[in-house]
């Protein structure tokens, strides 16, 4: 395997190297390739971006923050203090090979939460035009999500203290603040998280220019986006408006200048000119058509009946299994929880069955530990536990170890619960105005006792699918070398 | 530029009840080579860094260092106490001990000796030569050769 590391110490004189050349002797017995960054006071040579984009996992032993550590954000990590690499060397490639089978961590939607630089996106400049745009989108939507939590979670919380009329309540500027009332926090819930989702479209352009072209295409993306949401070209219109932005700013970007006027370049006339670019583009080129998209494909949305609401709900089952957690399924996530803004029936459908989808994965998985015990190794059994309470969060990750181990079987029957109970949800009318939150949100849920049906009839099509296909020529120990859960979830 | 390690930086013979005196001994030699201005402010500083994280390593290892204004050139010191020295590591006391002495803002070429010195620790061949090693000026030069 390939590893990158980086060693720091608080002196940088002794430790940092030792850890160092600790982890490459340990790589050296093992047969891995091993690259050490050493932050220490020799100077560092900064790890080749190549380097670190082909390696399977990092290790960070490291008793200082670690320099620029987004350039790892996305990786399997494992970390410790630098003593523990100097006398536990190959202890930690073990972890490193674990986490490197675990895959990425499940929390690297979110690249900049891991702290040390600044905001990060994870955009390989080396890919295809296709893959590069995935990873613009998904930079952007990995910043959007919190919004989209915060916000979604606000309102369904507003609804549940004060009704669905709470809506058309008086504004608590113009009503004033009752501490007393619940209806008085319900409609101030609301409003706040009214708020959260007024950004959802602007910090999705800006994020996704960002992802582009850098800092100075925030501007002009965040600008471009809130004038989608004005003229009502919506969700559609803010990643229109994020690629205009950032292919805008990488365009003057190319344009040279004297040196006495670069200086200014990123901080005045890129942020000028760009925004006044995707302005004009925006309201008076591209915005109309967008809006009348957005008009029609709501409409559609709002139109589907009967079989085709549970073709959808099927397609999006599919899509929330196949990968857990990797960009198809948060295609279908963002697909949901931004269409929240939108707050139509439909939309709350929609979000409802994904939700669902997501939550049958780990829960089948972990029903089938128990159902067939002999079928599964000690250490999946044991992840069974955790996948229960994985699953009734709508975590769907919880069910990557086991899928890792055995993909062949277990993803179709992911698969197919999912699209099971995503059918169902569609298929019942179940809404939900809450974007996460799995069980604990059930009380939000319109219709929650046909949602728990539709939920427990997915987890068993799944359960009853893995087992059935893990009875053929199967056998516990062919999983001995699985993941298990925790370390999984270490490596987040 | 000189050497980081010569002849009298080193004792074979090194007897010390703590670290603070094992610092303190080889951080003498390395006043007497008029490499450490001020002994009390530079065992401050060692002092301090020590109580950050004890420098003592498995495989009986102490390497007591630190950054120091005191410092005017980078040097290392080098003692062998066959009783051993607690340094804090996990499995007993240090024979091998090296004090680092870097002076503040040091230059790069220094530097790089110390993480090569640093580096050799963890080799098992390089402290079993200094381990067999028999009189201070073989030590030395044995030093400089593996981290130059």
């Amino acid at each position: 395997m390939k590893f990158v590391a980086v060693t720091s110490c608080p002196t940088g004189i002794a430790h940092t190297y030792m850890a160092a050349e600790a982890l490459e002797q340990a790589a050296a017995d093992s047969g891995d390739e091993m690259h050490v960054e050493t932050q220490g006071s020799a100077g560092s040579d900064p790890l080749d971006p190549q380097i670190i984009a082909d390696a399977d996992a990092v290790i960070f032993a490291a008793d200082v923050e670690v320099r620029d550590r987004e350039r790892f954000a996305g990786k399997p990590l494992v970390q410790s203090g630098v003593k523990r690499a100097i006398g536990g060397a190959a202890q930690m490639l073990d972890e490193a090979r674990a986490a490197a089978a675990a895959g990425p961590p499940a929390g690297d939607a979110a690249p900049a939460a891991a702290g040390g630089g600044g905001l990060a996106t994870k955009v390989d400049s080396g890919a295809g035009l296709g893959t590069r745009l995935r990873q613009w989108l998904m930079t952007g939507v990995s910043y959007v999500i919190p919004f989209v939590a915060a916000g979604g979670l606000l309102i369904a919380l507003s609804f549940a203290l004060g009704g669905y009329l709470i809506t058309t309540a008086p504004k608590i500027a113009d009503a004033g603040f009752d501490p007393g009332s619940m209806q008085s926090w319900a409609r101030l819930l609301f409003e706040i998280g009214g708020v959260a989702f007024s950004f959802l479209v602007p910090i999705l352009a800006g994020f996704i220019a960002f992802a582009m072209a850098d800092r100075p295409a925030l501007v002009p993306g965040i600008v471009g986006g809130y004038i989608a949401g004005q003229v009502g070209a919506g969700f559609l219109g803010g990643l229109v408006a994020g690629l205009l932005a950032g292919a805008v700013v990488l365009g003057i970007r190319k344009i040279k200048v004297p040196r006495s006027v670069a200086g200014i370049m990123p901080v005045v006339v890129i942020p000028l000119v760009s925004t006044l670019i995707v302005g004009v583009l925006m309201v008076v080129v591209l915005g109309p058509p967008l809006a009348a998209l957005t008009t029609g494909l709501t409409n559609w949305l709002n139109g589907l009946s009967g079989a085709n609401k549970v073709l959808l709900g099927i397609i999006l089952g599919l899509m929330m299994a196949f990968d857990m957690g990797g960009p198809i399924n948060k295609t279908a996530y963002s697909f949901a929880a931004l269409g929240l803004a939108a707050a139509t029936p439909a939309s709350f459908q929609i979000m409802a069955a994904v939700m669902a989808a997501g939550m049958t994965p780990p829960l089948g998985l972990a029903l089938a530990t128990v159902l067939r015990k002999r079928l599964f190794t000690h250490v999946e059994q044991e992840n069974g536990k955790a996948a229960w309470v994985l699953g009734a969060s709508f975590i769907t990750e919880g069910a990557i170890p086991f899928a890792a181990g055995d993909p062949i079987r277990v993803i179709p029957s992911l698969m197919a619960g999912s699209a099971v109970t995503g059918a169902l949800s569609m298929a019942f009318g179940c809404t939900s105005r809450a974007p996460h939150g799995g069980i604990f949100v059930v009380p939000l849920i319109g219709n929650p006792l046909l949602y728990l049906l539709a939920i427990v009839i997915g987890t068993v099509v799944t359960a009853f699918l893995v087992v059935t296909a893990k009875s053929f020529h199967r056998t516990p120990e062919e999983a001995a070398d699985e993941v298990p859960a925790t370390q999984a979830a270490a490596a987040a | 530029m000189s050497e980081v390690i010569t002849a009298d930086l080193v004792d074979l013979d090194l007897k010390a009840a703590d670290r603070q005196s094992a610092s303190r001994q080889l951080a003498e030699r390395l006043v007497k080579a008029g490499r450490v201005t001020d002994i009390e402010g530079f065992l401050a500083d060692i002092a301090k860094r020590e109580s950050q994280m004890p420098t003592g390593l498995e495989g009986g290892i102490g390497i007591p260092h630190c950054r120091s204004a005191h410092v005017t050139e980078a040097s290392l010191a080098f003692g062998r106490a066959k009783e051993g020295v607690d340094f804090g590591a996990p499995d007993g006391p240090a024979d091998i001990i090296f004090l680092i002495a870097a002076p503040e803002g040091g230059d790069a070429s220094h530097m790089k000796i110390l993480a090569s010195l640093a580096r050799r620790l963890i080799r098992a061949q390089f402290k079993e030569t200094l381990r067999s090693v028999k009189d201070p000026a073989e030590a030395a030069e044995f030093i400089r050769k593996e981290v130059s």
